[in-house]
């Protein structure tokens, strides 16, 4: 191994280039990825949080109308 | 709970990230023998040792699950190696990147330090199959918090074993970094910072959203009508790799139809 580094000459700056990008693209690929699944996740828990709103304003909405009869029949 | 200061720690973190690459790219010099194809250890070793440290991080937190009971150190442990693990897989592909460039090879089987790493990644590798293995969430996280302390163990002592074998080929970071140009080592330091900046800030997303989530279920639970028998699974509905992100005994928001059920649990519109 150290005879084939011994070997290995400084790669011109055309050759590394794509090692480098590609190395840098996937960190920046991986962060994306992440932050893609954070937003499906983060939008499934928005709409199950407004479907809680909407289920708390009916049983709300049931309720008053509720209070509102045993008013009107007392 | 888990979202506070998470704003300043993303805008740290993307503040550290833009200086680290700004320093890679316009102000650390080539290296003399591998020129710029150098730049790679700049993002490849850091991740490594965040990596590595956030599995030590997660055996610890396991240690305070196991002496407190407490099912959040287990899911802070849980979401510590959860997130080393995607750094390490980062790791191991920005290394192969690297060893193909330097090396010509994409993998290199003698090399102790590569092999030692992908021992450690893939021994982590069966922490969540071993979690959704055990149904029972208490076992689960009991017997995910001993495999967290024991493969904790593991990783510095399998990194000074690595130090002490003969063949010392990989680049030596710790410990050399003195031996840096000023340059390089400053480079190298804010790249450090800013992917263990990263780290924090992604764990912190993790433990928000997970712990937002539990939340929800456990509301919707409640609004269905279901009684607090279920108190202990912390928003858990199904067999999960999971942990609990509730604590202990919480069901989460109070019951519905009570005038400060929103209280511990602020949502607009309904306070």
């Amino acid at each position: 191994m150290s005879a084939l580094l011994a070997e290995t000459p400084a790669l011109p700056l055309h050759e590394a280039g794509k090692y480098v990008a590609a190395a840098y693209i996937v960190l920046l690929a991986m962060i994306l990825v992440y932050v893609a699944i954070m937003a499906i996740r983060m939008s499934r828990t928005e709409r199950e949080l407004g479907e809680l709103l909407a289920e708390l304003d009916r049983e709300e909405g049931a309720q008053a109308a509720r209070t509102g009869e045993q008013g009107a029949g007392s | 709970m888990y979202g506070k200061g998470l704003r300043a720690l993303s805008i740290s973190t993307v503040v550290a990230m833009t200086a680290a690459l700004t320093l890679v790219f316009f102000y650390a010099p080539l290296e003399a023998e591998q020129g710029f194809l150098q730049k790679i250890f700049y993002v490849h070793v850091p991740l490594a040792i965040v990596s590595l440290c956030g599995f030590v991080l997660g055996g610890l937190l396991a240690i305070a699950h196991l002496r407190t009971r407490d099912p959040r150190w287990d899911f802070r442990s849980y979401v510590a190696i959860h997130m080393s693990l995607i750094f390490g897989l980062a790791t191991l592909i920005t290394g192969s990147i690297w060893a193909k460039g330097s090396w010509g090879h994409w993998w290199v089987w003698d090399e102790p330090t590569l092999v030692s790493f992908l021992i450690v990644f893939l021994l982590y590798a069966t922490y969540q199959p071993l979690r959704f293995a055990i149904e029972d969430p208490e076992r689960q996280a009991r017997y995910a918090s001993v495999f967290a302390v024991t493969a904790g163990a593991f990783v510095p002592l399998n990194f000074i074993a690595v130090r002490m074998s003969t063949a010392f080929l990989h680049p030596r970071v710790l410990g050399s970094t003195s031996n840096l140009p000023g340059p390089m080592a400053l480079t190298f330091l804010i790249s450090l910072i800013a992917i263990a900046l990263l780290y924090a800030t992604l764990c912190k997303y993790e433990l928000t959203a997970k712990h937002t989530r539990a939340q929800v279920r456990a509301l919707r639970r409640r609004l269905a009508g279901e009684e607090s028998g279920r108190a202990g699974e912390g928003g858990r509905t199904s067999r999960s790799a999971a942990p609990s992100a509730l604590p202990a005994g919480s069901v989460g928001p109070r019951p519905a139809g009570q005038a400060a059920r929103t209280a511990g649990y602020p949502i607009k519109g309904h306070t």
